[in-house]
């Protein structure tokens, strides 16, 4: 490979691969993302692969394995071009229909078309699926388009022109002018303005400066990071290259969780093909500018993702926090100057060099420009990875892009921002997406976590289960995290299980002022939102389960009674049969009752209770009815 | 060295590049409340007892005052409400894990402990309740043992193991040295643990 050494060497290398391309010969795309692999997407790749061979499809038909398409529920996906025919859920049975009806004979599938739930009615492209319709993927949207271990595909979308431009038309001073007048924030959570911290690690006196890449993502149930990583690698790199430049920094470091194996191989084959076309290295595009980048590897922890941490795990030292009162920008990794940035921080790198501050600008709100990726998961029913402009408001997210509530149930609260985000009560639905906003109602962007609940869930378990989940993920090196946490989490527990007094709310508010206040690094200063936020919004809830023994949501076990409405049981004994702890009785025709003594409150009875029926009852509050008389329990003909 | 002047708790205080708050505050006598501080080895800042208010460009924060290095100008208050609010409830949390003298004697600034005095040399402690009872493990995590052992006697021979509330010290000689029994550490031990766990090893 001959090394690209100016921009027409970079124009002519994409004209090249354009014109060995056809645009207007079919590509088959197949989602080979984590997601879609985890739904077999990788035998329906070799059902492809055999099939095109065996009905000689090779000259017509191109198949192309891209990144994560972001509705990963609907995996794995297929996407046919130039007609972007969306196929949702195909299965290795399907493939032979794709390429003998779509592909030979331009037959449109239905069965395996997107439906929308709400009108039966079938879309066939994929940018009209309500889910993608209301989403503007700038940072994600070439994921679909390219394979990431192919530099030419993303060469062939404009990729690495935002380099030349910056190292061959700009100076460093007005690459950081442009990324500042786009008021880039930082996406992995704190929004700390982009252009001021590179300003800062460029103007601090000390070499040499780094600059490193944040893929650590710990955060349960979100994904973006790992998925651009391993869906556009090239678009991180650009960025990050983008940015030594304006920094002066001539070593990277791209630190990715061990757990991530596909982000970590995409990635070094992206560096790889990098070097080769001159990208990395020497003399990058002619410019006279060098730099080199290295992967490390980093053992999964939440914590590990913090500033300080990460910098300590990459000097090969412990993973912990350490306190910082110089910034990491000045005094960084080896005591050098760094600049640390998130995966989607450096994405958007590219699109403002590429496009300008102006351009980025129009998008967002006044504070927060720009798209932001979430992770949208939880009681809505469309889950996946949306990027959204900032600024628009949680119920559309919710509802246009996440398609409601299902089964028609009612929004009660969502919680952002990852672990240690607060819980926004359905008050606050038209809120606009945006780092200070979402920090005023009592949660935070945080790394782009979003969790939808409904009526069926108990905000006092919510606040346990994140605490919980934090107190473990604390590193215990300071007191107020470490033990503040250990016994928030005592007094939730007690207060699910009933055993807690009025006095334990006070306890626990101390508590979360002194952890958010007082512990080292920010897990423990944003640990306490899920608590302050459903004490401030669902107080009622916490007082139910402390005063009255009950929750309301019906859902703490300890607080629970299952029982058996006499009206509407119709003895057909389902509930007998599945109750692990045999602590239902009853017979034909005779109404069944449950031996509170023996109940496990597993649940089964309830799950299996036909809907029609639905005789046995959750209980809260109050102790179970007393049992009916054995005469009274036979279900005579008549009383049907 | 540039001579820094910072104000601490009303009072011009003059104090060298490159100290830190806690530094500063001692050399005229302030007494800031400190477990995981010590002279010899590097800022640690895991207790958080030494927290100060700092207000500078008219921007009030907490920090803790054995890491922050001094600055010119810098306004320092070591006793606002809030600053004695989260030290009271550090102690309150630490008292039932390790409830021995140095605790007890911290405890007493803020009111939780008092002690009672039998004779003129004998006397006991008295704890005005426990507010988050937890069992007894004698251990504070304030690091002073691993970082001395580290830092000082290049021996390793200490260390931290587990993560979050599952952490402790652990006398660890596959990993790092051999404890030669230089004794130094044992009185770094506010706990009191460490010397008994040293001496059964
Ligand atoms: C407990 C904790 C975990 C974090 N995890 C991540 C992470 O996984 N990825 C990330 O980019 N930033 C994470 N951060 C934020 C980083 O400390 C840092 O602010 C960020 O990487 C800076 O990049 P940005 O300015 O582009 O947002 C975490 C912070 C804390 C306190
Ligand atoms: S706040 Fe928590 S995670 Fe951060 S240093 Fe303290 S104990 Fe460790
Ligand atoms: S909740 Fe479980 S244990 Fe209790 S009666 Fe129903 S099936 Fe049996
Ligand atoms: S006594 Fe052992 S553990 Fe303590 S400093 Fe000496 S060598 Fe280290
Ligand atoms: S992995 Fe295929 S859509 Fe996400
Ligand atoms: S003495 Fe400063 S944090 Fe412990």
């Amino acid at each position: 490979m001959k090394k690209l050494k100016s921009s027409s060497d970079l124009e002519n290398l994409r004209k090249e691969i354009l014109s060995k391309r056809d645009p207007k010969k079919m590509c088959i795309t197949l989602c080979s993302g984590t997601g879609c692999r985890a739904y077999a997407s990788e035998k329906v790749n070799i059902a492809f692969q055999d099939e095109i061979k065996k009905q000689k499809l090779g000259k017509e038909v191109d198949i192309r394995r891209t990144g994560c398409h972001g509705f990963c529920e609907k995996g794995p996906i297929v996407v046919i071009y130039p007609e972007e025919i969306c196929y949702l859920q195909v299965k290795p049975e399907d493939v032979f229909d794709i390429l003998s009806q779509t592909i030979k004979e331009g037959k449109i599938i239905e069965r395996l078309l997107y439906t929308n739930p709400g009108t039966g009615e079938k879309i066939i492209h994929e940018s009209e699926i309500p889910f993608y319709k209301n989403q503007k993927r700038l940072v994600f949207g070439n994921n679909r388009k390219i394979d990431p271990k192919s530099i030419d595909d993303y060469i062939a979308l404009n990729g690495y022109t935002a380099l030349s431009k910056a190292l061959l038309e700009l100076t460093p001073e007005q690459v950081i002018e442009e990324v500042k007048k786009a008021n880039l924030r930082g996406r992995g959570g704190g929004g700390f303005p982009t252009g001021r911290k590179w300003e800062t690690t460029r103007n601090a006196p000390a070499a040499p400066k780094y600059v490193i890449v944040n893929c650590d993502e710990g955060d349960p149930g979100a994904y973006m990071d790992r998925s651009l990583m391993e869906g556009n690698p090239h678009s991180v790199l650009e960025g990050l290259v983008i940015g030594a430049y304006a920094i002066g920094s001539h070593e990277g470091f791209i630190y990715v969780r061990q757990e991530y194996p596909l982000a970590v191989e995409n990635t070094e084959i992206a560096i790889k093909q990098a070097e080769e076309y001159g990208f990395l290295g020497e003399d990058i595009l002619g410019s006279g500018f060098n730099f080199k980048v290295k992967i490390h590897r980093g053992a999964g922890a939440f914590v590990s993702g913090e500033s300080s941490a990460l910098v300590s795990a990459i000097e090969g030292k412990v993973g912990e926090p350490k306190p910082k009162y110089i910034h990491t920008a000045v005094k960084g990794l080896w005591n050098k100057p760094t600049c640390l940035n998130n995966v989607e921080t450096w994405a958007n790198v590219p699109l403002i060099i590429n496009n300008g501050a102006d351009w980025y600008r129009s998008m967002g709100t006044e504070g927060s420009k720009g798209t932001k990726i979430f992770s949208l998961v939880g009681k809505v029913n469309n889950t996946g990875l949306v990027e959204v402009p900032m600024g628009m408001t949680l119920r559309s997210i919710i509802y246009d892009i996440g398609g409601g509530i299902p089964n028609g149930k009612k929004f009660k609260a969502i919680q952002t921002g990852g672990p240690s985000g607060g819980c926004i009560p359905e008050q606050f639905l038209d809120l606009p997406i945006d780092f200070d906003e979402l920090t005023k109602v009592g949660s935070m962007m945080g790394s782009g976590g979003m969790i939808v609940m409904d009526g069926d869930t108990c905000m006092v378990d919510i606040a346990r289960y994140f605490t919980n989940f934090l107190a473990d993920e604390s590193c215990g090196k300071c007191i107020p995290c470490r033990e503040g946490l250990r016994h928030m989490l005592k007094i939730l527990n007690n207060i699910t299980g009933g055993k807690a007094t009025e006095e334990d709310i006070k306890r626990l508010e101390d508590l979360t002022e002194v952890v958010r206040d007082g512990s080292l690094c920010a897990l423990g200063g944003t640990a306490p939102n899920p608590v302050i936020s459903t004490l401030k919004y669902f107080r009622d809830e916490y007082e139910a389960h402390i005063k009255e023994k009950r929750c309301p949501a019906l859902v703490c076990k300890e607080l629970i009674i299952y029982y058996i409405d006499p009206e509407k049981c119709q003895a057909c004994g389902l509930c007998v049969k599945n109750c692990p702890t045999g602590a239902i009785y009853g017979k034909k025709k005779i109404v069944h009752i449950i031996n509170q003594e023996k109940c496990i409150k597993c649940g089964t009875c309830f799950d299996v209770c036909p809907d029609k029926f639905s005789a046995v009852l959750r209980l809260s509050g109050e102790p179970a009815p007393p049992d009916v008389p054995r005469e009274t329990r036979i279900k005579s003909k008549e009383r049907r | 060295m540039r001579t820094i002047t910072l104000e601490i708790d009303e009072k011009k205080v003059k104090a060298e590049e490159g100290m830190t708050i806690l530094q500063a505050a001692k050399s005229v006598g302030i007494d800031i409340p400190t477990l995981c501080y010590h002279e010899k080895l590097e800022p640690y800042g895991a207790c958080r007892l030494c927290m100060v208010e700092i207000t500078k460009n008219k921007r009030s924060r907490l920090v803790t005052s054995c890491c922050y290095p001094v600055e010119e100008g810098l306004i320092v208050k070591t006793d606002t409400e809030k600053v004695n609010k989260i030290r009271k409830t550090i102690i309150e949390l630490l008292l039932p894990l390790a409830p021995t003298g140095p605790i007890m004697t911290l405890g007493a600034k803020y009111g939780l402990c008092e002690y009672i005095k039998k004779t003129e040399v004998e006397g006991e402690w008295k704890v005005k309740g426990f507010r988050f009872p937890t069992e007894q493990n004698d251990c504070t995590l304030c690091g002073l043992c691993v970082r001395y052992c580290a830092e000082i006697k290049k021996e390793n021979a200490v260390g931290f193991i587990g993560r979050g509330v599952d952490r402790h010290i652990a006398i660890l000689p596959e990993k790092g040295g051999i404890c030669i029994f230089c004794r130094e550490c044992y009185n770094l031990c506010d706990g009191g643990k460490f010397p008994h766990e040293a001496e059964a090893f």
